[in-house]
C-alpha cells in the first residue's frame, strides 16, 4: 500500500508525554512512502492546525493516551475549521475506549487506531481515506 | 481483530526478547558464577545476607486520581488492605508544572493522577496519614524538587522531624527526555536541580531516596531488557558525575541512589537482568570512581509489572502475567514492588482490580514460600550463564554511550530517542508478523471475541472543577507579599550557580506558592528544553 506523494502530520496534543506510538506510526507511514512531519510533545490544538495548514498536509494523526481525547479532538476540529481546513483528514490513535468511538466519529474523525491493530491495516485505512 | 491465529501454531523462539540465543541446556562448564554470597560485593545474589527474612519488600500500589480527597480515600483503602507504602500518581499538569487553571492544563486536571498544585492539596492528601510512619513514593520528575519540598513542608506541618521521612521521589529527568516526556527545563539546569535534591536530602532526610533512576519508562517505550538496564546504569553514572562535580561525598550520596525497573514476561531474562545489573553497578562505581565502600555500591531497586506487557485483548489474562512478573521480581530480590491491576494499562483501577493486584503480591509473599531463600535460582547453570551474558551485553550498551560522549549529548542530539523509537517499531513488526506471541491478542483468539474489563472506573467528572475552585480559594486566602518574597528569593538563587535551591522551594511551599509559579520562576532563569526532532 503506497502513500507516495501524501503529506501527513503526526501530532501530540495536550500534556501526555508518551510518544512511542506516534513515532512508530510516523516510521510506518514513512516506510509506506508518505512525507511525515512530527510536531513533538505538548502542542496546542491551535498550533497543530496552524502547522497542518502551513505545511499543506493531507491528513493529521493525533496520538492521545491520557483519556482527554474527546476534548482535545473537539478543539482540534474547531481550530481546523477556523482555518478553513476541514478537508484535511483526521485520524486518532492511542488509548481510546470502544465506547468513545461513535462520539469521535461524530466530531469528524476519519479513523481510530489502537495499539492492537497491525500497522499494515492502519496504513491501508489511511491510504483508503486519502484515495 | 484482523490477525487472529486461532489455530495453535505458536512456536517457541530460540532467542530471548533481548536477542540472546538461548541454549537448550546449560552446563556447569558454561556457568562461571562469581562465587559470591548474598550481602557480599558485588551483590550478584542480593544486597542483604538474609534477604526478605530480614525485611520483606515494600508493597506499594501506584495510585492517585481526581481530587486530593478522592485519592486520600483510596490510600486508606489500600493501607487497610495491608499495603505497606504509598505510591503517589500525579496528574499531568502537576508533572509538567502547570497550575490547574492554566490553559495548557486543559482537560488533564486529575485525569491520570491526583492534582497537587499547592501545599493545601498535599495537606488534604496526607490527612490522617502519619508521614513519619509510612514510606511514600512519588512518580515525579520535572517538578520532583518541588514535590519533595512539599513533602518536607508536610512533615513540618504534621510536626514530624524531616529526618524521619522515608520514601522516594523518582526525580530521574534523563529518562524523561528519552522516553516519558514530562521534562520542563533543559538538561543541564535539570541536572543541577537533581544534585540539589540529593545533596539536601543527604543532610536533611537521610532515610529518604532522593532519586529513583528509572529504566522502566525506557523499556515501555521499546527498549529491550538489556538496553533498559544499560541506559539506566549510564544515567546513574551521569548523576554520579554531576554529584562529584558539585563536591558531594560519594560514600554518602551513592548509598541513597535507588533504581526502578519494569519486569516483563520473559522470566529468566528478567531475573538475570537484575542479577547482572546489581553486579555491574557495584563494579562500575569502583572502576570509574574508585568507590570501594560496599554499602555505597548496593544496587537497591523497585519494580513494577510491565504496563506494555499487559493487553487490552482478554484483560483477565493480565492477572496471570502480573503473577508471573511478580515471581520474577521476588526471585531477583527487588526492594519494592507494585503490581499492575489487570485493567491498569487502559483505565484507573477499580477498588476490585486494585485489591486483586495487592493480594497477588501478598499471596506470593506469604503463601508461595519463594521469599524464604535469598536468590533461590542462584547456582543454576542456566541462570549463572545468562547473568554473565547479560552483564557483558549491558556493558556494551554503556560503552556505546561512552563513545558518544555520555548520555547528555546523546539526549541533546536525539540519538537515544531515535534509537528507542526504531526499537519500538521493530517490536511492533514482530508482533504483527507473529514472531512474538501474545496470547489472546495475536494468537489463540476466538473469532468475534469481545474484551470485557468488568466494572469501568470513572474519575468523578466534577473533579477538575472541584480542584479549580479549591485552587482559587487558596490564592484568595494566602499572604501575597510572602508568596512574592519567596518566589523572588527562589529566582535569585536559581539565577546564580552555587546555592542549593531546596530551602528556597520549601519556603515557597510554606507560603502556598503554586507549582506553576515556582516553575515559571525557574523557567525565567533557565528556559525550556527544546526537543530534538529526529526520526
Amino acid at each position: 500500500m503506497s502513500l507516495r506523494g501524501k503529506r501527513i502530520l503526526i501530532a501530540k496534543p495536550g500534556l501526555d508525554g508518551h510518544d512511542v506510538g506516534a513515532k512508530v506510526i510516523a516510521l510506518a507511514l514513512r516506510d509506506a512512502g508518505a512525507d511525515v512531519i512530527y510536531t513533538g510533545l505538548r502542542k496546542t490544538p491551535d498550533f497543530i492546525a496552524r502547522v497542518a495548514v502551513d505545511e499543506d498536509v493531507d491528513a493529521v494523526g493525533l496520538s492521545l493516551l491520557s483519556g482527554s481525547h474527546e476534548e482535545l479532538v473537539r478543539q482540534t476540529v474547531d481550530c481546523l475549521r477556523a482555518r478553513h481546513a476541514s478537508d484535511i483528514k483526521l485520524f486518532v490513535g492511542g488509548t481510546i475506549p470502544d465506547a468513545d468511538h461513535a462520539a469521535l466519529r461524530a466530531l469528524g474523525v476519519d479513523g481510530i487506531f489502537t495499539a492492537q491493530m497491525e500497522l499494515k491495516d492502519v496504513i491501508a485505512i489511511i491510504a483508503g481515506e486519502l484515495g | 481483530m484482523t490477525n487472529a491465529r486461532s489455530a495453535p501454531k505458536a512456536r517457541l523462539s530460540a532467542t530471548s526478547p533481548s536477542g540472546i540465543e538461548i541454549p537448550i541446556v546449560a552446563t556447569a562448564a558454561m556457568a562461571s558464577g562469581d562465587g559470591t554470597m548474598p550481602g557480599e560485593a558485588p551483590f550478584t545474589r542480593g544486597i542483604f545476607e538474609d534477604g526478605y527474612r530480614g525485611k520483606l519488600w515494600t508493597i506499594r500500589q501506584y495510585s492517585g486520581f481526581g481530587t486530593a480527597e478522592d485519592t486520600n480515600q483510596r490510600y486508606k483503602f489500600l493501607i487497610d488492605g495491608g499495603q505497606t507504602g504509598l505510591s503517589v500518581a500525579l496528574d499531568l499538569p502537576t508533572q509538567c508544572g502547570y497550575d490547574p487553571t492554566d490553559p495548557m492544563a486543559g482537560p488533564e486536571v486529575g485525569k491520570v493522577g491526583v492534582s497537587l498544585s499547592t501545599l493545601a492539596e498535599a495537606e488534604i492528601l496526607f490527612r490522617g496519614i502519619d508521614v513519619g510512619a509510612i514510606s511514600t513514593s512519588f512518580t515525579i520528575n520535572g517538578t520532583a524538587a518541588i514535590i519533595y519540598a512539599m513533602y518536607c513542608a508536610i512533615a513540618d506541618k504534621q510536626g514530624v522531624a524531616r529526618a524521619k521521612l522515608t520514601g522516594t521521589i523518582q526525580n530521574d529527568i534523563l529518562k524523561e527526555y528519552v522516553a516519558r516526556g514530562t521534562w520542563i527545563f533543559p538538561v543541564r539546569p535539570s541536572m543541577r536541580l537533581i544534585a540539589d535534591t540529593i545533596l539536601f536530602s543527604n543532610e536533611e532526610t537521610p532515610r529518604f531516596n532522593p532519586i529513583s533512576i528509572a529504566g522502566a519508562h525506557v523499556r515501555d517505550a521499546g527498549a529491550t531488557a538489556v538496553e533498559e538496564m544499560g541506559y539506566t546504569l549510564a544515567n546513574g553514572l551521569a548523576y554520579v558525575d554531576e554529584l562529584l562535580r558539585r563536591g558531594g561525598d560519594a560514600s554518602k550520596f551513592a548509598r541513597r541512589l535507588s533504581f526502578f525497573f519494569y519486569v516483563h514476561m520473559d522470566f529468566f531474562e528478567e531475573v538475570c537482568k537484575f542479577r547482572a545489573g546489581r553486579r555491574l553497578w557495584a563494579k562500575l562505581l569502583e572502576e570509574r570512581f574508585g568507590i570501594t565502600d560496599p554499602n555505597a555500591r548496593r544496587f537497591r531497586f523497585g519494580v513494577v509489572c510491565g504496563g506494555s506487557s499487559l493487553t487490552a485483548a482478554q484483560p483477565y489474562n493480565n492477572v496471570v502475567r502480573v503473577g508471573t512478573e511478580t515471581m520474577a521480581a521476588v526471585m531477583a530480590g527487588a526492594q519494592s514492588i507494585f503490581t499492575c491491576a489487570y485493567d491498569e494499562a487502559f483505565q484507573i483501577p477499580t477498588e476490585f482490580s486494585a485489591e486483586l493486584a495487592l493480594r497477588t503480591q501478598q499471596i506470593i509473599a506469604f503463601e508461595s514460600g519463594i521469599a524464604r531463600t535469598v536468590d533461590p535460582l542462584g547456582g543454576s547453570h542456566f541462570v549463572e550463564w545468562l547473568t554473565d551474558r547479560m552483564e557483558s551485553e549491558i556493558r556494551a550498551v554503556i560503552e556505546e554511550i561512552d563513545a558518544y560522549g555520555g548520555v547528555i549529548p546523546a539526549i541533546e542530539d536525539g540519538i537515544l530517542q531515535m534509537r528507542i523509537a526504531k526499537r519500538a517499531h521493530e517490536r511492533k513488526q514482530d508482533v504483527d508478523d507473529g514472531s512474538t506471541v501474545i496470547v489472546g491478542q495475536n494468537y489463540f483468539r476466538r473469532d468475534n471475541q469481545t474484551d470485557d474489563f468488568g466494572e469501568v472506573f470513572q474519575v468523578d467528572p466534577q473533579a477538575a472543577q472541584k480542584v479549580r475552585v479549591k485552587f482559587e480559594a487558596v490564592l484568595a486566602q494566602r499572604d501575597d507579599a510572602a508568596v512574592q518574597r519567596s518566589l523572588a528569593a527562589l529566582e535569585t538563587a536559581a539565577a546564580g550557580e552555587d546555592e542549593n535551591l531546596m530551602p528556597r522551594l520549601i519556603e515557597c511551599c510554606h507560603a502556598y506558592a503554586t507549582v506553576g509559579e515556582m516553575v515559571q520562576a525557574l523557567k525565567r532563569c533557565w528556559g525550556e528544553f527544546q526537543e530534538p526532532m529526529r526520526l
